[in-house]
């Protein structure tokens, strides 16, 4: 089921008579979720991501907008009649029920030609338990139940309708980190297995990296950028989506453009065509700096950690707005450790200008091939 | 050490010494009291020991009302304030607008005087040579003709008893159970309305099991509170409540003990531990249905 | 599917106003039957005692209110004096409550000696014993100390209350011992720490406490009854029962009805100034009687 949402805003009145206005937790929303996709909703605290998903879910009403699934116009229709499933935070389990009650509960609902019968909701339950791999757990209560079998239930509840559409927020974040990754794996393959359209919400780049088709960064309930994990990351739309997707995270230069050329402090770095001469901020990835005795940018050396394949050099440069300029070279590299500074060259596909004052990307051109 | 004992127990100091001159020393008291036979308050003797107290006071037509007139109260005033309180906390929890003025109105009685407002509830139940009195002006409208629910039939009087009984315990019930109902987890009830559970699915399914605790406490005290009934029934009917057919197990007890047929205090601790048998009984067998039924 | 859609959609809303009049309606109603007493006690206290008399039919309203009900309820019977003894008592006797117990509780939760443990115990499983119990021998202790009808035997058997000291065990223990150890560096006595730091810490308990047992002690009604034989002694809920039975001349309805006006007014202003508290404390630890 493909998801749409138009010119979606959602604003909060404000509380109290003191402040007026109230705040804005999405603002003129437009994107598109393709049919059978696993879409992450990305972004820090406070973005509006769970909001977007609420909206979703109908449990809030948009100010203003439409929102469709599929050719059906879902705006005014409460969340029981939109067929979605949703996968609460912290579960939302009923503490009373039995993991296998829990899952029919929702079956137990249905009215008319959808009316089942105990046996019929007990098979149904058993078969989406079969999948999320916890039919062995049909007879405890969630207090007797791990964080992660927890979260399989829940999964299993909102699965065991069908939904059009489900619904996870923040789906990992009461689980430990190993459990994390195994659980996030497990989404994914769920996901696959039953083909429905799923969207999650998360603050986590790293989790939205690793299993969604497709990511939508948000920032004060404005989306930032929609795409591909990696188109992304490779290419971000602007400041912000640069800084919080990757780690370790990207280093920011406040920097300008001279006659074609990048230049950070003294130095002049990189060849930026097509860009005329003002102030930007650069950003470089990690793995954007090649270890290079004659390379153009030099950084005062603070010292090295050493991870096995890869070394992360740590140095300062007083352009850099952080303490700390992190790049990551390989191992094979040798770094003299008794010298004061160490200079870098830059890959170009790795480098991104930013407008100093919208944040903007400003694309560039690279007549020579680097390395 | 023994310093630091020492000065433990003189802090304790006062609350020993109250508690036990006014309740231990009474506790056993009331035992030696209910086993003296032909005790005289006057000249404190006593001719002998044994059940005669108890098999005096099973044999008083005025118990047998009292426990009669108790019971009845205790069955019907529990059930129906804990369902009428959970209604109303229902009805409050699900409004926005104006909840709080309705939660201090329906407060109200649980700061009120017992007695005095007693007194109001009789004016307008009485039926009197110079008025019917505003219930049976009321009762007039859909055509039934007045009752004199002070001074006439029992099963008047009785209603007259029930309603103000559950007038006055309902504020702390609706306070408690306003207070479960909104420690419920909202996202619970997403949850359930995601999955377009109707409200009462969700009330019987989620909202009653999750707030059973406190429903459960509620009747235990409601009937602990409700067998020990006594200042409602003299708000309403006076302090002779034999002549009114009206008495409780506790009225009983403090007549034996004072007032006109006072001077008992053997057939009063005979009473007294009588009731306390029976309540803590109950509470026993509610305990044990509550264990059964509790979710948690 | 969408005319479907747009129709189960009108329905549900239609249902949820018919359902939230319906709630409103039945919450009115109870606050209806929860008001008029009072409504009816303030208007008959304020009719004329003729015009009352003639009224076969009850009026709702009355059209010339009059203040003479209120001065007979003082003069025709010593309501002033119910209401100083009820003064009296309720002072005195909370005020000894907190001199027993905030030592108590501090002993309890503070303080470690030998048999604390085992104390506590004892003093939990006495929340247990019903007042009907003890009454019997405190009205015959009291009786044969010849304390009838004078305050010390009204209030001395009321002042302590297990409930409260643990109520207040628990708050206390609440404070984290660091505190404590820091003060006992500083060289702090037992004493000083206990007013110093426990009972402004605890203030909102020590009050929620003293609250109840204003409440309890305005309208406790059994003990008095039992203890007082003589009006001087009478406590305002004997009092209305002695003016029902031998005041005003049986009839004077309005006149009785300013006495419960006089009677309830105190409490009900209390109640609506500490709102809040009270209904917090009364969840936390009250019960009716």
């Amino acid at each position: 089921m493909k998801v749409v949402l138009q010119h979606i805003t959602k604003i909060f009145p404000a509380r109290g008579r003191g402040s007026n206005g109230g705040t804005v937790a999405a603002n003129d929303l437009n994107f598109e979720i393709p049919d059978g996709e696993l879409v992450a909703l990305l972004g820090p605290s406070g973005c509006g991501k769970s909001t977007t998903l609420n909206l979703i879910s109908g449990l809030q009403r948009p100010t203003d907008g439409r929102i469709f699934f599929g050719g059906d116009d879902v705006t005014d229709l409460p969340p029981e009649n939109r067929g979605v499933g949703l996968v609460f935070q912290n579960y939302a389990l009923y503490p009373h029920l039995s993991v296998m009650d829990n899952i029919i509960f929702p079956l137990g609902n249905l009215r008319g030609k959808d009316r089942m019968t105990k046996p019929e909701m007990k098979e149904k339950a058993h078969e989406i338990a079969k999948l999320v791999q916890i039919d062995e757990l049909m007879d405890r209560k969630p207090a007797e139940l791990s964080g992660g079998q927890q979260q399989r239930v829940a999964i299993a509840r909102a699965l065991v309708k069908m939904p059009r559409v489900l619904l996870l927020d923040e789906p990992l974040s009461n689980l430990d980190a190993r459990l994390r990754l195994q659980t996030r794996e497990e989404i994914k393959r769920i996901q696959r297995e039953t083909k429905i359209t799923t969207v999650f919400v998360t603050h986590d780049q790293d989790e939205a990296m690793s299993i969604s088709d497709r990511i939508i960064v948000m920032k004060a309930g404005v989306v930032q950028q929609i795409g591909k994990p990696q188109e992304v990351y490779d290419s971000p739309a602007n400041l912000f989506v640069a800084n919080f997707l990757g780690t370790p995270p990207i280093n920011v230069f406040s920097a300008s453009v001279r006659g074609g050329r990048l230049i950070i402090g003294e130095d002049s770095v990189l060849e930026v065509g097509g860009v005329s001469d003002c102030e930007v901020w650069a950003a470089i990835r990690p793995e954007g700096f090649i270890l290079d005795e004659r390379g153009p940018l030099c950084c005062d050396f603070g010292g090295l950690e050493v991870m096995g394949r890869d070394i992360s050099v740590l140095s300062s440069n007083q352009a850099a707005v952080k303490p700390t300029v992190r790049s990551i070279i390989s191992a094979e590299n040798r770094v003299d450790t008794s010298s004061k500074t160490v200079r870098f060259s830059l890959k170009p596909n790795k480098a991104f200008l930013f407008d100093k004052t919208s944040e903007e990307r400003i694309l560039f051109t690279t007549a020579r091939k680097e390395n | 050490m023994e310093n630091r004992s020492a000065k433990g127990w003189l802090y304790l100091l006062p609350a020993i010494l109250f508690l036990g001159v006014f309740m231990v020393y009474p506790l056993i008291d009331v035992f030696v009291y209910s086993f003296e036979e032909g005790y005289n308050s006057a000249s404190q003797t006593f001719f002998g020991t044994g059940l005669y107290n108890y098999s005096y006071i099973l044999h008083d037509p005025y118990f047998l009302q009292a426990v009669k007139n108790t019971f009845i109260l205790v069955i019907v005033t529990v059930p129906l304030s804990t369902l009428i309180a959970l209604g109303i906390s229902y009805g409050l929890s699900s409004i926005k607008a104006l909840r709080e003025l309705y939660q201090t109105v329906f407060f109200l009685p649980y700061v009120t005087n017992t007695l005095a407002v007693g007194l109001v509830f009789m004016i307008l139940f009485r039926k009197t040579a110079y008025s019917d009195g505003l219930v049976n002006l009321l009762l007039g409208l859909f055509g039934i003709s007045p009752i004199d629910f002070i001074d006439g039939p029992y099963w008047a009087k009785m209603f007259v008893l029930c309603f103000y009984t559950i007038w006055v315990v309902l504020p702390f019930k609706i306070l408690i159970l306003t207070g479960a109902l909104a420690s419920v987890n909202e996202e619970y009830y997403n949850a359930a309305r995601i999955d377009g559970t109707r409200p009462f699915r969700i009330f019987r399914k989620i909202t009653l099991p999750m707030i059973s605790p406190m429903v459960f406490y509620l009747i235990i005290t409601g009937f602990i509170g409700a067998f020990k009934a006594y200042s409602d029934a003299v708000a309403l009917f006076g302090t002779n409540l034999n002549a009114a057919e009206m008495n409780t197990i506790v009225g009983y007890v403090y007549d034996m003990l004072y007032g006109d047929s006072g001077g008992y205090p053997s057939y009063a601790s005979a009473a007294a531990i009588i009731l306390f048998a029976i309540v803590l009984t109950i509470t026993c067998i509610n305990l044990l249905i509550s264990k059964k039924h509790v979710h948690y | 599917m969408n005319r479907d859609i747009i129709r189960s959609e009108r329905s549900a809303k239609t249902k949820k106003t018919v359902r939230s009049t319906l709630t409103y309606i039945l919450l009115s109603f109870w606050a209806l039957i929860v008001l008029f007493p009072f409504y009816w006690m303030i208007l008959t206290s304020i009719k004329n005692y003729a015009s009352y008399n003639s009224e076969y039919i009850p009026k709702f309203f009355t059209l010339s209110p009059t203040l003479e009900n209120y001065s007979s309820a003082f003069t025709a019977v010593p309501l002033g004096r119910y209401f100083l003894n009820t003064v009296v008592f309720t002072v005195l006797t909370t005020a000894l409550m907190l001199v027993v117990i905030v030592p108590a509780a501090f002993a309890f939760s503070r303080l470690s000696f030998r048999g604390r443990d085992a104390l506590f115990t004892l003093f939990l499983s006495l929340m247990m014993i019903p007042y009907e119990l003890v009454v019997i021998t405190n009205y015959t202790t009291i009786t044969d100390l010849g304390l009838r009808n004078t305050f010390t035997g009204l209030i001395l058997p009321s002042v302590t209350s297990v409930f409260y000291i643990y109520l207040l065990k628990e708050n206390f223990s609440q404070i984290p011992d660091e505190l404590y150890y820091a003060a006992k560096v500083d060289g702090t006595r037992d004493l000083k720490y206990l007013f110093k730091v426990m009972i402004p810490i605890c203030r909102p308990t020590i009050i929620t406490i003293t609250i109840l047992k204003v409440i309890e002690c305005w309208n406790s009604y059994v003990w008095p009854r039992l203890i007082t034989d003589d009006p001087n002694f009478f406590l305002v809920s004997n009092g209305i029962q002695e003016i029902r039975e031998n005041g005003f001349g049986r009839e004077n309805i309005p006149a009785m009805m300013a006495a419960v006006v006089v009677i309830s007014a105190p409490l009900i202003v209390l109640f609506l100034v500490f709102r809040k508290k009270i209904m917090e404390g009364v969840a936390r630890g009250g019960t009716k009687g």
